[in-house]
């Protein structure tokens, strides 16, 4: 029941496994569901769904019916009453039984979720120094205020504050710049993130944060509380519902004694009130309201099985409502890291040349750039990889320090880095930066690229080799998926820290309808807030501390389970993944909700038109025969008529089921067509299928020698 | 009779819509007080009331002033029926009216239901008929239009306090809007014959004397009884017909216009005097539905979209068609207990028709009347055929939102629109928005008040008459078309409208009362949720619109519209039309 | 709260008063007026006068029981037929009783006057109108009592046929309501026509 969505597998952010964990009725979840349908029949927890709480009101009214029908006072054939009791007994279980049912997937999809929790290896220490005892733990256990050990080539275990050291971070998974950062103690760049990677030297951190377990517990919570906490368009279907509920009391109500002036002015006996119940209980939307809940709780399910947790309902129903995607450039539009495309050289300086030393350079520089670098010189001038020990080369990591990384081999020092770190180390040796480079540099700038600048020192003179280009690549497909959200009504906006030039030519490319350049935690907030006063609802991810405030603004605002907690207590979902296309999947999931509770509201109330062919024919058998024109079914006896559209209203719940847990498919559609399928298929079926349901419960009645 | 049925529908929906669509354009501009004229002739009028357009009013502030002003009417309409003996303009001297029908009528008139227990032309003094009547025509329509602008505010404005200032509006809407229309409407209808004059009667003489047998009473007024037990009667011959008379043009004018439907005379609109020939009958018929459909089109407009007014139009108009087709139908097959007994029947049922008219205009007349709060009839609709009957009745069930009445039948059909929006706009995948306005909670919940209204009156007033005695006493129709009259009385009543099964005499302390309670607050009871509505979306952010969100102009949404109505409406009431009309149909042409 | 209730009520006040005025008086008399300048006869009930004598008004039927006259239809206003002071309909169902009892009524009646007509009885001639008051049958029910007529009054047949044919009203613009004759009309000029002719036998006699 997932929706198919026509799109790239790379920007779906769900691995497969995680999809459907179990079947949708899962022999697992029926047993304890089965048992939850019969403790839910205390009145309190009946009444805490009005629609489902008339149909059970109304079944013990005809099981007093029917006792005192043993008693000897007849309101209708004993044998009828009983039948029908029965049937309304098992449409408020049935209800009861769908409720429980989606509890119990959600409860275990979420204990499924904790136990697959990813945890890493942290260096707990003794005390706030490197040489200090040394425990190993995982990152779940960590607990606010413990200190750890970070050296070059862990993941951070949990956000916290640099005490001792200074680190080069790799934190593009978060922010998704490839560039490595500095983090040391004191001053601003004191605070690492849970989930980066330290690339160079140590640092000593202390948690200031117990890792997101938390937010599992939240959302195990919200699945039990389900029922209880109503989203605002869940309350506002409700009061649609009851509305309608009162108008069919009142209708039944009053046809009583319409039935009993009928009776004076044409004889025969008024309606049964066991009939009138059974009008009732046929009549109000027990359909919906019997999977109103169902359907939200449900919603989170497959929220989880997507690995997101919602911390609020309303942020799901939001979900289905979002008009702006703010989308990081990095990770989500182009690939996670820049590749080397171009080999610039430097005036007197061959391609080939300067392939090979930036090849060199490269070949023990294992970041993706790197390994780039290194497939780009083998692709372009067939130059070989070559083992490093074999050249007794001696390789020099890039530092936080230098900002430059390279090889020494055979009395050469070659050293890729930023165009100003060369130009120092050029300088510094009495070498030259060719303005010919600049220029380079400036243009491959100007192409929305980044340019990397290659030098060589070798006997004591230096010199600049020529300039590699490392280019955002730009997702395969995503073009067509951004096309596609625009046919939804939603636009896309672009957020990147580049600037406006690279921007414009990687939105360009990407096909986003807008971009925020040289984004600031401030100017991300201001266009959140622009677009909120226009009345739109606005999605992002984020996962830093300085997103905290624009994911506090976000209607839908989903924290990378990478991200810091300030991150994560702003934002209303944690993904699980940290993948930030999650946001394209969350709004599919939000409006699949929406369109399943529509959709069973527009069936159920269109399957009423057929209960009234079949009913009220019934009702008014002995009154006016005449009615018997309207039964159209041509349905048995008025017994049958009237059980079999009883049987029909509880069945069709159970029916239903698969649909409400599962959801009705969203596929990314203008609103007009979507709404003449559903239109069709819900309400032009809800008007068909009963008579036909009906009809066939009627034949098996009387097959059965039970008409 | 099919052609000119198709012809003359065709010509009146045309004609309709051409002389709607600039009305509509007039109304935006006029209560947004676009017009340069406005500024200066209605400066003196605002200084004398010692309001402001300007001092705008929250919804609470705007619908206490309407109820309070309509309270007013029913205490000014009360008095002056109580003490119409005494007062001038009363040539024929009537006498006070009781005090149940002067609640009744009082209450009838303000809530533009209209419904008359009393007959006219023996009841009610000119003066009555002019300060008290005649006023509520006016005031009651320019109530309704009050709502209904305000309502298209709510949607029109965004992150607004206010929803307008009531006085303003109901004195444009009266003076700026009914007042000249009604004017010009009344001196056509006098143009064909209706009379306007402030005689009492005219006598004629009979070109063949009657002679008619008559109870001979007593010094004491009780009847005589012979030997026998037997009224005593003697002949009497009436040789003269007095002819009642009055201002009944002015009043026919504001009575289509308003969509009130009160007659001067007790045959209404199928008296020659009220509505003297076929041209007239147009001429009435057009004015009936003319304000309503243009609300249509003046909603378009404020709200910047034109589209979102013609859908509205548009279903609206399709549920007429499919309404007046019916209810045609119906008519023009003849009464098979009458072809029985040798009558003709080619020309249909003609039980309480005018020949001039015939079934085509009456048929026309009757889905315009019931379509709109108007009840004003041309034909008696108790002796209509039942699904005729049914028809009639259907409409009113549904909140008269085809066309409707002047104001409440288009804010009735927001309603419904928001509900189907409410529906629809889940199943797209979104919470709800009309007109980019949110559908939230409150909305819904004032929304289902307003639509609850009027089934729990009729249902329940219904169910109560139908069991009590004082209930069954008026009933002129045995078995299932007397529940028929009685579903009619509060189906008419709750909903403004105010036509009657008349055979039902309805003229009882126990039906004043209860249709009394049952028009006002079968008008109130709709009115102030409306206008709650109106506060909360107008203080609304409005949605902007994308390809995601539902289109409320496209034929699809008109069939949406046109759906939930028909469902909805049928859902509610088809248990008791089958009791009633159903039943009927099925009994006169012997369906088994 | 005072203040509220001031700032609702005095305005209300004010503007019911004055639009009440405007409305309910001025509008009235106004259009009485113009009415009564513009468009006496039809404002004063479209009398029709002879010889300075109003017969009756062309808008409002008389009754008629007389086989030498047309019918109009039958009239269930209050007390007496055509009652100009009590408009209205019978308000009979299709499936009362009462309904087929007073039409089998009205058929045997028009059928005993003339036995030899066996061609369906036009309904308008046996159903009650809305008003009461209508003034009107259509010209097919006009004919089917030619014969009727003819015999009663003494005139000939043609020249039945010759009135009738020459009172009947078309459909307004060719397709609005239905063609009718004035019963009134059709009536009077059937008088005139047998005075005339009386008056030219008794001359020749």
């Amino acid at each position: 029941m997932k929706p198919e969505k026509p799109q790239t597998p790379d920007i779906v952010g769900i691995p497969p496994h995680h999809k459907r964990a179990f079947g949708l009725v899962d022999a697992r979840f029926v047993k304890p569901a089965l048992l939850g349908a019969l403790t839910r029949l205390d009145p309190r927890e009946q009444a805490k769904n009005p629609v489902m709480f008339v149909v059970f009101l109304g079944s013990l009214f005809t099981t007093a019916l029917f006792f005192i029908g043993l008693a000897g006072t007849l309101d209708a054939p004993l044998s009828f009453i009983g039948a029908t009791t029965l049937w309304l007994w098992f449409t408020v279980l049935f209800a009861n039984f769908a409720e429980a049912l989606a509890e119990g997937r959600s409860r275990a999809q979420a204990a499924s979720l904790r136990a697959a929790k990813k945890s890493v290896v942290a260096k707990k220490l003794s005390a706030p120094r490197r040489d200090a005892g040394i425990t190993l733990t995982t990152s779940t256990e960590l607990q606010k205020g413990d200190v750890v050990l970070v050296e070059a080539g862990d993941i951070v275990p949990g956000d916290g504050t640099v005490l001792d050291g200074i680190a080069s971070v790799d934190e593009s998974a978060i922010t998704g710049e490839s560039a490595p950062v500095i983090r040391e103690s004191g001053g601003d760049f004191s605070s690492v993130t849970g989930g980066t990677r330290v690339l160079s030297d140590w640092v000593v951190v202390e948690v200031t944060a117990n890792p997101g377990e938390a937010f599992l517990d939240r959302m195990i919570a919200m699945v039990e509380g389900a029922r209880r906490q109503k989203t605002p368009n869940e309350i506002a279907l409700t009061v649609l519902l009851v509305a309608m509920t009162l108008v069919f009391l009142l209708a039944c109500a009053t046809l009583y004694p319409f039935s009993l002036y009928a009776a004076r002015a044409a004889g025969g006996a008024p309606t049964s009130l066991t009939v009138l119940v059974a009008l009732l209980v046929c009549l109000i939307p027990t359909t919906i309201g019997g999977l109103l809940s169902a359907i939200g709780v449900a919603g989170m399910g497959r929220l989880m099985s997507a690995n997101v947790i919602a911390t609020s309902g309303r942020a799901i129903e939001a979900a289905g409502d979002v008009d702006v995607l703010l989308l990081d450039k990095t990770g989500t539009i182009t690939l996670g890291n820049r590749q080397a495309t171009r080999f610039l050289p430097a005036p007197g300086v061959s391609d080939a040349e300067l392939a090979n030393a930036a090849q060199l350079a490269s070949l023990a520089d294992e970041t993706p750039e790197g390994r780039s670098i290194v497939v780009l010189a083998k692709e372009r001038f067939n130059l070989r990889e070559r083992q490093l020990e074999e050249m007794h080369a001696h390789f020099v990591p890039f530092t936080a320090q230098t900002r430059m990384s390279g090889v020494d081999v055979d009395g050469r020092q070659l050293r890729k880095g930023a165009a100003d770190a060369i130009r120092q180390q050029v300088l510094e040796h009495g070498g030259a930066f060719p303005g010919e480079v600049g220029a380079l540099v400036d243009a491959v700038a100007k192409q929305g690229s980044t340019p990397l600048v290659v030098s060589e020192l070798a006997s004591g003179r230096a010199r600049v080799l020529g300039v590699v280009e490392l280019k955002d690549i730009v997702k395969g497909g995503i073009r067509e998926r951004f096309a596609e959200l625009r046919r939804m009504g939603i636009r896309t906006v672009m957020v990147t820290g580049d600037n406006r030039l690279t921007a414009a030519a990687i939105a360009a490319e990407a096909g986003v309808d807008d971009f925020l350049a040289e984004a600031t935690p401030e100017a991300k907030l201001k266009l959140i807030r622009a677009h909120q006063a226009e009345g739109r609802l606005v999605a992002m991810t984020g996962d830093g501390t300085n997103d905290a405030p624009a994911l506090a603004q976000a209607d839908v605002a989903v924290a990378m389970n990478t991200g810091t907690q300030a991150a994560k207590e702003a934002g209303n979902m944690v993904d699980l993944d940290s993948s930030p296309t999650k946001l394209i999947e969350i709004v599919a999931i939000g409006k699949e909700m929406l369109m399943t509770r529509g959709a069973l509201t527009t069936f159920s109330l269109a399957n009423d038109i057929a209960k009234y062919f079949a009913i009220l024919p019934a009702a008014f058998a002995t009154t006016y025969p005449q009615l018997g024109a309207l039964n159209v079914m041509a349905l048995a006896t008025p017994a049958s008529a009237i059980l079999s559209a009883v049987i029909f209203n509880a069945l069709v719940i159970v029916a239903l089921i698969p649909l409400a847990l599962g959801g009705v498919r969203y596929r990314p559609d203008s609103a007009e067509k979507l709404l003449r399928r559903n239109l069709f298929v819900y309400g032009v079926g809800g008007l068909i299928v009963p008579f036909a349901g009906i009809k066939l419960i009627d034949l098996a009645l009387v097959a059965l020698g039970w008409a | 009779m099919k052609d000119t049925m198709l012809l003359q529908s065709a010509v009146y929906l045309g004609l309709l819509t051409l002389l709607a669509w600039p009305l509509g354009a007039y109304m935006k501009k006029l209560f947004e007080g676009e017009y340069r004229w406005q500024a200066r002739l209605e400066a003196p009028v605002w200084r004398a009331f010692g309001v402001s357009p300007g001092d705008e009013m929250p919804w609470p502030r705007y619908a206490l002033g309407l109820v309070a002003f309509n309270a007013l009417g029913v205490l000014f309409l009360y008095a002056l029926q109580r003490l119409q003996g005494v007062l001038p303009l009363n040539p024929q001297d009537f006498s006070a009216i009781p005090p149940d029908s002067a609640f009744n009528t009082a209450i009838s008139f303000v809530s533009n239901t209209n419904w008359q227990g009393y007959a006219g032309e023996t009841t009610m003094s000119h003066l009555t008929q002019m300060l008290g009547l005649t006023v509520q025509n006016f005031l009651s329509a320019a109530s309704g239009i009050a709502v209904a602008i305000a309502l298209i505010r709510g949607f029109a404005r965004r992150e607004a306090q206010a929803i307008g200032n009531v006085w303003v509006d109901l004195t444009r809407a009266t003076l700026g809007l009914l007042l000249p229309l009604a004017t010009v409407i009344a001196l056509m209808l006098a143009s064909q014959g209706v009379i306007q004059n402030l005689a009492a009667s005219v006598t004629v003489p009979l070109v063949e004397p009657l002679v008619v047998k008559e109870a001979v009473v007593d010094a004491a007024g009780a009847p005589q009884k012979d030997g026998a037990g037997r009224a005593v009667t003697r002949d009497r011959t009436v040789a003269e017909q007095t002819l009642a008379q009055g201002p009944v043009a002015s009043q026919e004018a504001i009575k289509m216009l308003g969509t009130n439907g009160g007659g001067f005379f007790n045959a209404n609109s199928a008296h020659p005097y009220e509505n003297p020939n076929a041209v007239s009958n147009l001429i009435e018929m057009l004015a009936i539905l003319l304000i309503p459909a243009a609300l249509c089109f003046a909603f378009g407009r404020m709200v910047g979209d034109a589209r979102q007014g013609v859908a509205i139009f548009a279903a609206m108009t399709v549920l007429f068609v499919g309404m007046l087709a019916t209810l045609y139908w119906a008519e023009s097959s003849a009464n098979p207990s009458l072809t029985a007994l040798g009558v003709d029947p080619g020309l249909g049922n003609m039980e309480g028709k005018e020949a001039r008219f015939g079934i085509a205009a009456s048929s026309l007349f009757a889905t315009i009347t019931t379509a709109a709060s108007c009840g004003a009839v041309n034909a008696m609709h108790d002796s209509l055929m039942p699904i005729g009957g049914m028809v009639t009745m259907l409409q009113m069930q549904l909140g008269e939102v085809v066309f409707g009445g002047v104001g409440s039948g288009f804010y009735g059909m927001l309603l419904f629109a928001v509900v189907a929006v409410f529906v629809a706009g889940l199943m797209i995948g979104r919470t709800p928005e009309y007109l980019g306005k949110k559908i939230g909670s409150f909305e819904i919940r004032m929304v289902m008040i307003a639509l609850l209204a009027t089934p729990f009156l009729v249902l329940l007033g219904s169910a109560i008459a139908v069991v009590s005695d004082a209930g069954l006493a008026g009933l002129a129709n045995p078995g299932a078309h007397g529940f028929s009259e009685i579903l009619y009385a509060f189906s008419s009543a709750a909903n403004n409208n105010g036509s009657a099964f008349a055979g039902l005499s309805a003229n009882t302390p126990f039906y004043n009362t209860l249709l009394g309670l049952a028009m006002w607050f079968g008008r109130f009871a709709i009115i102030v949720p409306v206008l709650a509505l109106s506060g909360s979306l107008a203080a609304r952010r409005a949605v902007p619109v994308t390809s995601g969100t539902l289109a409320t102009h496209t034929p699809l949404f008109v069939v949406l519209l046109v759906g939930a109505v028909a469902v909805l409406g049928a859902l509610t009431y088809l248990p008791a039309l089958a009791l009633g009309p159903v039943v009927e149909h099925l009994s006169l042409f012997g369906i088994r | 709260m005072k203040q509220t209730a001031k700032a609702i009520l005095l305005p209300c006040a004010k503007v019911f008063g004055a639009l009440a005025l405007v409305t309910g008086l001025a509008y009235p008399l106004a259009v009485t007026g113009l009415a009564q300048a513009l468009l006496p006869n039809q404002a004063n009930g479209s009398l029709i006068v002879e010889n300075g004598h109003a017969r009756g008004s062309a808008l409002i039927g008389q009754p008629f029981s007389d086989p030498a006259h047309f019918w109009g239809r039958p009239s269930a206003t209050g007390g007496v037929p055509y009652n100009g002071q009590g408009s209205g309909g019978s308000n009979l169902g299709p499936l009362n009783p009462a309904l087929q009892a007073a039409v089998a009524g009205r058929v045997a009646a028009l059928k005993a006057l003339d036995p030899a007509n066996t061609a369906p009885v036009p309904v308008e001639l046996v159903t009650a109108s809305a008003s009461g008051l209508d003034p009107h049958i259509s010209p097919e029910a006009a004919r089917w009592q030619a014969s009727r007529v003819a015999r009663a009054s003494g005139l000939p047949p043609a020249e039945v046929e010759a009135l009738i044919a020459a009172h009947v009203e078309g459909r307004a613009l060719g397709f609005l309501g239905e063609p009718v004759v004035n019963v009134l009309r059709l009536n009077l000029a059937l008088d005139a026509r047998v005075k005339a002719l009386r008056a030219a036998r008794a001359d020749a006699a």
